[in-house]
């Protein structure tokens, strides 16, 4: 034992919860994780080398206990109807942020953010980034976190949810320029700069 | 020559799988003369670092989360 105890495991289980919930989309089985990853972690407590830090072993096993889950229970979901039915704005935001010419409207074109690295420091950034993906719609939300969280290929994806590679790298876009939006006007912009 | 609603797709999906020649070399060319795409790439690439991160347990918690055990 490399002095994991069960005392300092259930100091990350909120964190870990968090995490669990915003990818499953469901308070159940997100507990259901965290629980079998705590038992898992001090079960094989021995194999903790000390090389990474405790709460970076604990997230690789929640981790993979998420893949694992996700490979065997969404195979019979068919999750395009739903997403197809998420993106029915898409359109409209679309042309909220480009001109007909496929340009970018005065003010809508991305400016810099300042300093990310630093930002990651602090609650705030993360405090926001958490909003912001709890606000994506949950097939969306589902599929981008599968790839960006867990690593998931995007071709593994597409099979398992039985959408089409270039339905998938749509639905990942439209995900990305959400989170990219929100995350903008929720921490990227200098106070008082249009939206 | 590509617009920006087609250039922002494009850094989507670089991210996804390889550009083919020819994608690359229009997004390169793209990026060169627009600074906002430029930067919507850029941040992008913010989103993903910040996944992982937040994936690996590297997020700083909130004032309701725990406090971080304190390292050995």
């Amino acid at each position: 034992m490399q002095g994991i105890s069960a005392a300092a495991l259930q100091l990350l289980r909120t964190q870990m919860l968090r995490f669990a919930e915003l990818q499953l989309r469901d308070r159940d089985t997100a507990e259901d994780m965290v629980q079998e990853a705590i038992e898992a972690a001090l079960r094989n407590a021995a194999s903790f080398s000390g090389q990474s830090s405790l709460k970076t072993w604990v997230f690789a096993i929640l981790r993979n206990r998420i893949i694992d889950h996700l490979r065997q229970a969404v195979r019979t979901v068919n999750l395009s109807s739903l997403v197809n039915e998420e993106n029915e704005d898409w359109e409209d935001r679309l042309e909220g942020l480009f001109k007909e010419s496929g340009h970018w409207r005065q003010g809508a074109a991305p400016t810099a953010w300042p300093r990310p690295e630093e930002a990651m420091q602090t609650r705030q950034f993360w405090a926001v980034f958490e909003t912001c993906l709890s606000l994506l719609p949950p097939a969306t939300g589902r599929v981008f976190m599968m790839r960006e969280f867990l690593g998931f290929e995007s071709q593994e994806i597409c099979e398992q949810l039985a959408i089409s590679t270039s339905n998938c790298h749509v639905i990942l876009h439209r995900a990305r320029l959400k989170l990219r939006g929100c995350m903008d006007t929720g921490w990227g912009r200098p106070e008082g700069a249009p939206c | 020559m590509l617009k920006c609603v087609e250039a922002i797709g494009l850094c989507s999906q670089e991210l996804d799988r390889p550009l083919a020649l020819g994608e690359r070399t229009s997004l390169r060319l793209h990026l060169m003369m627009c600074t906002g795409c430029t930067n919507y790439r850029l941040q992008l690439g913010t989103l993903r670092q910040a996944m992982q991160a937040y994936a690996q347990g590297d997020a700083v918690p909130g004032d309701e989360g725990p406090a971080e055990p304190p390292r050995s």
